[in-house]
């Protein structure tokens, strides 16, 4: 039976080396041939490596990419400063009736459903994105600095809690949103038996369904956007808080630091970096807020029977393509600079105030 | 503050249940205000035994003593050390006077206290104008200085550095070297300083102790220590060009080297080894000849290189009592320099 065995495991060997020298063979070929090719082209004196600068072959790699972008992404930057200018740009016959500089700019900022509400509505697109930006993304942030930190510190069963807390990243937006959705029901949803459960009437709580009032469907909405963004962004600190050097969390407890100062010292200083870039990205992409507001209430953003709308600013840019205001391309095209400038100016701000509190 | 370590342990288990006994049963009387060097070859412990000091490892057995206080349960933070690591850590996003300032800000120091007390610091290591700069705008001697004055600025009772010069460039090491020195002396605190370099070792520390697999081998003064090797490991480790380690035996109370007596050792017959310093051969005419391998003129000294019982064996004589292309030599070696150790327990063994 050893013997079997001896015999087996030498026989595996053999065919294991046998494929590594196959590929080792094929490896050298494949050398001597371009050795081949470039001496023949050495010969002709053609051979293109010598000729071209290091930029021209870097472009050549780049190009598939740089094609894409340029199709799907340039060109419509490019096209929608175009449109902009178009006065009553008709897509079917592509035609206008002019030319204007801040007439579309105009239309969008004195919409009804824009910036300010109007008398039938009570909220607006802009504000309505505001007011996710601002309390969702400090949220989200703080939470997620909070639990890399406590997930850095527990020692059994990590990889089970970094799995737990990675798992919203890898599932569907839409299929959370509908989660949420069911389970702020008015009627046996889980967050109203939770409630109920402390002896509050809750059979007529709306959330996000008819009579939800607008905080309460806000409220919604930012939970499930700052729950559905937590997963990246604790992966992020998890990760930059784990290459931190240990000699510097040595260093501080022989100085009798208390836990609270090592994380606002220490840890907050030398991840700066790092919470920088996520809160620049979340900002841009709360901005951006669209599929979260679809999941749970629908394309047109209004529960059933409210007086409210919880469109976002895309939301609104949205329906001059496809929606109740179709086919007035000039004015998404203002609106998505409007937006494109707002999200510029908050950059700008975000690093001219990170140069002082950012460590690199 | 009097250091005392009692059968102090550590024992590290890996996966597969494996041990390594990386400090054992270390027993070390360190005296108040002195500095006292560990030394060793690389994974000898001595690390671990200055992290088991400053409380950042547990040990596994054993006590510590500060003084008269049992400090093995103690957290780092009440042992009131220093450390100053070998890669210094210091904090990247703070500007020097914030890194030093840094251990005051959670003790019960007054504002102008602490702030008095850093530019003090600042000034005995020698960094009093770079206190608004980034560790990373400063050399590598100079962020070792602010290491020091960060763990001194506390007052600690003990001052630990672990491999503090390893990453510094050999003149500034020498330099550095004298500066610990003075700061030390001048601050008049017990120090343990954790080197595999017996250069530094012995040109800092008023007493060294030498690890080898986390068992003590020697605890002397550094001058004494080599003079007086406790056993063949410390002879071997210490001296550069290191020692002449060879078997001889002795016969008739004579030390036999390639079948002719050398000289009269007052010893047992038996096989030994023999261990001789190449710098404490002289040249003279009525010594021991023998032929020579090979031959290096280096300046002052010229290295010889010939056979003791098959050995090759070096020396390190004076330049002018050699020719250029010399073909044999004669040489003495005064008795109390010529080692014999135990084959067994490689102690050394008394012939005088």
């Amino acid at each position: 039976m050893g013997n079997f065995i001896k015999n087996a495991k030498e026989f595996l060997i053999k065919i294991g080396n046998a494929i590594k020298n196959f590929f080792w063979n094929i490896r050298r070929y494949i050398n001597k041939f371009k050795r081949k090719i470039s001496d023949f082209l050495d010969k002709k004196k053609i051979n293109p490596a010598g000729k071209f600068p290091g930029w021209a072959k870097a472009l050549v790699y780049l190009s598939p990419a740089l094609i894409v972008l340029g199709i799907f992404t340039f060109w419509p930057i490019i096209n929608s400063f175009a449109l902009v200018v178009y006065e009553n740009y008709n897509m079917t016959s592509d035609s206008i009736t002019g030319y204007t500089i801040f007439g579309n700019f105009i239309k969008v900022l004195t919409d009804e459903s824009f910036i300010v509400p109007a008398s039938h509505t009570a909220s607006s697109a802009v504000i309505n994105t505001l007011i996710i930006v601002f309390i969702s993304v400090p949220i989200s942030i703080f939470l997620a600095l909070g639990i890399s930190v406590a997930l850095n510190s527990i020692k059994p069963l990590k990889g089970f809690f970094q799995t737990v807390y990675f798992l919203p990243y890898v599932t569907n937006t839409i299929a959370i949103g509908l989660v949420f959705a069911y389970m702020f029901k008015t009627q046996g949803g889980l967050v109203n038996q939770f409630i109920s459960f402390f002896g509050i009437d809750a059979s007529e709580l709306s959330w996000v369904e008819t009579n939800a009032v607008y905080w309460r469907s806000m409220f919604v909405l930012i939970f499930y956007s700052v729950w559905s963004s937590l997963a990246f962004k604790i992966m992020v600190f998890l990760t930059s808080i784990q290459g931190i050097d240990k000699q510097y969390y040595q260093a501080a407890s022989i100085d009798a630091t208390p836990k609270g100062r090592i994380f606002s010292k220490i840890t907050v200083p030398l991840i700066s970096p790092m919470i920088f870039y996520i809160t620049v990205t979340s900002v841009i992409g709360a901005f951006k807020i669209y599929n979260a507001i679809v999941a749970l209430f629908g394309v047109q953003g209004t529960p059933p029977g409210a007086n409210y709308n919880l469109q976002s600013i895309v939301m609104y840019i949205y329906q001059f393509i496809d929606g109740s205001k179709e086919g007035q391309l000039s004015v998404a095209a203002a609106g998505s600079l409007i937006l494109f400038a707002i999200i510029l100016v908050l950059t700008i701000v975000q690093m001219q105030v990170s140069k002082k509190r950012v460590h690199y | 503050m009097e250091l005392r370590l009692e059968k102090l342990t550590k024992v590290f288990t890996n996966k597969n249940g494996q041990e390594t006994r990386a400090v054992d049963n270390l027993d070390i009387t360190i005296e108040s205000g002195t500095l006292v060097a560990l030394l060793g070859p690389s994974g000898c412990g001595k690390s671990t035994t200055l992290f088991m000091i400053a409380g950042l490892v547990k040990p596994t057995g054993g006590k510590i003593f500060f003084g008269e206080d049992d400090v093995t349960k103690l957290a780092p933070e009440k042992r009131g050390i220093g450390l100053v690591f070998q890669n210094y850590a210091l904090y990247p996003h703070m500007t020097v006077f914030k890194n030093i300032l840094f251990p005051l800000e959670n003790l019960d120091v007054p504002r102008d206290e602490a702030f008095a007390r850093v530019k003090e610091m600042a000034n005995l290591v020698g960094i009093g104008e770079l206190l608004d700069r980034k560790p990373s705008q400063l050399s590598g001697g100079q962020q070792q200085r602010v290491a020091i004055a960060r763990a001194l600025v506390k007052k600690p009772r003990v001052l630990l550095l672990d491999e503090p010069l390893s990453n510094l460039d050999a003149r500034l090491r020498l330099q550095m070297r004298e500066e610990i020195k003075r700061i030390q002396r001048e601050t008049g605190i017990t120090t343990i300083f954790v080197t595999h370099d017996q250069e530094e070792a012995m040109s800092i520390s008023d007493k060294m102790v030498v690890l080898d697999f986390g068992k003590e081998q020697q605890y002397a003064a550094p001058q004494s220590m080599y003079n007086q090797p406790g056993n063949l490991f410390v002879a071997k480790f210490l001296g550069n060009p290191p020692i002449n380690a060879f078997e001889a035996e002795v016969k008739n109370k004579k030390l036999i080297i390639n079948e002719k007596p050398f000289m009269t050792l007052n010893v047992p017959d038996g096989l030994y080894d023999v261990g001789m310093r190449p710098e404490n051969f002289r040249v003279a005419d009525d010594g021991f000849k023998t032929e020579i391998k090979d031959i290096f003129h280096i300046g002052r000294d010229t290295m010889i290189h010939f056979e003791f019982n098959g050995n090759n064996v070096r020396a390190l004589v004076d330049s002018d009592t050699m020719k250029v292309n010399q073909k044999s030599v004669s040489l003495t070696i005064k008795p109390e320099r010529v080692y014999i150790f135990d084959k067994q327990t490689g102690k050394v063994v008394n012939h005088g």
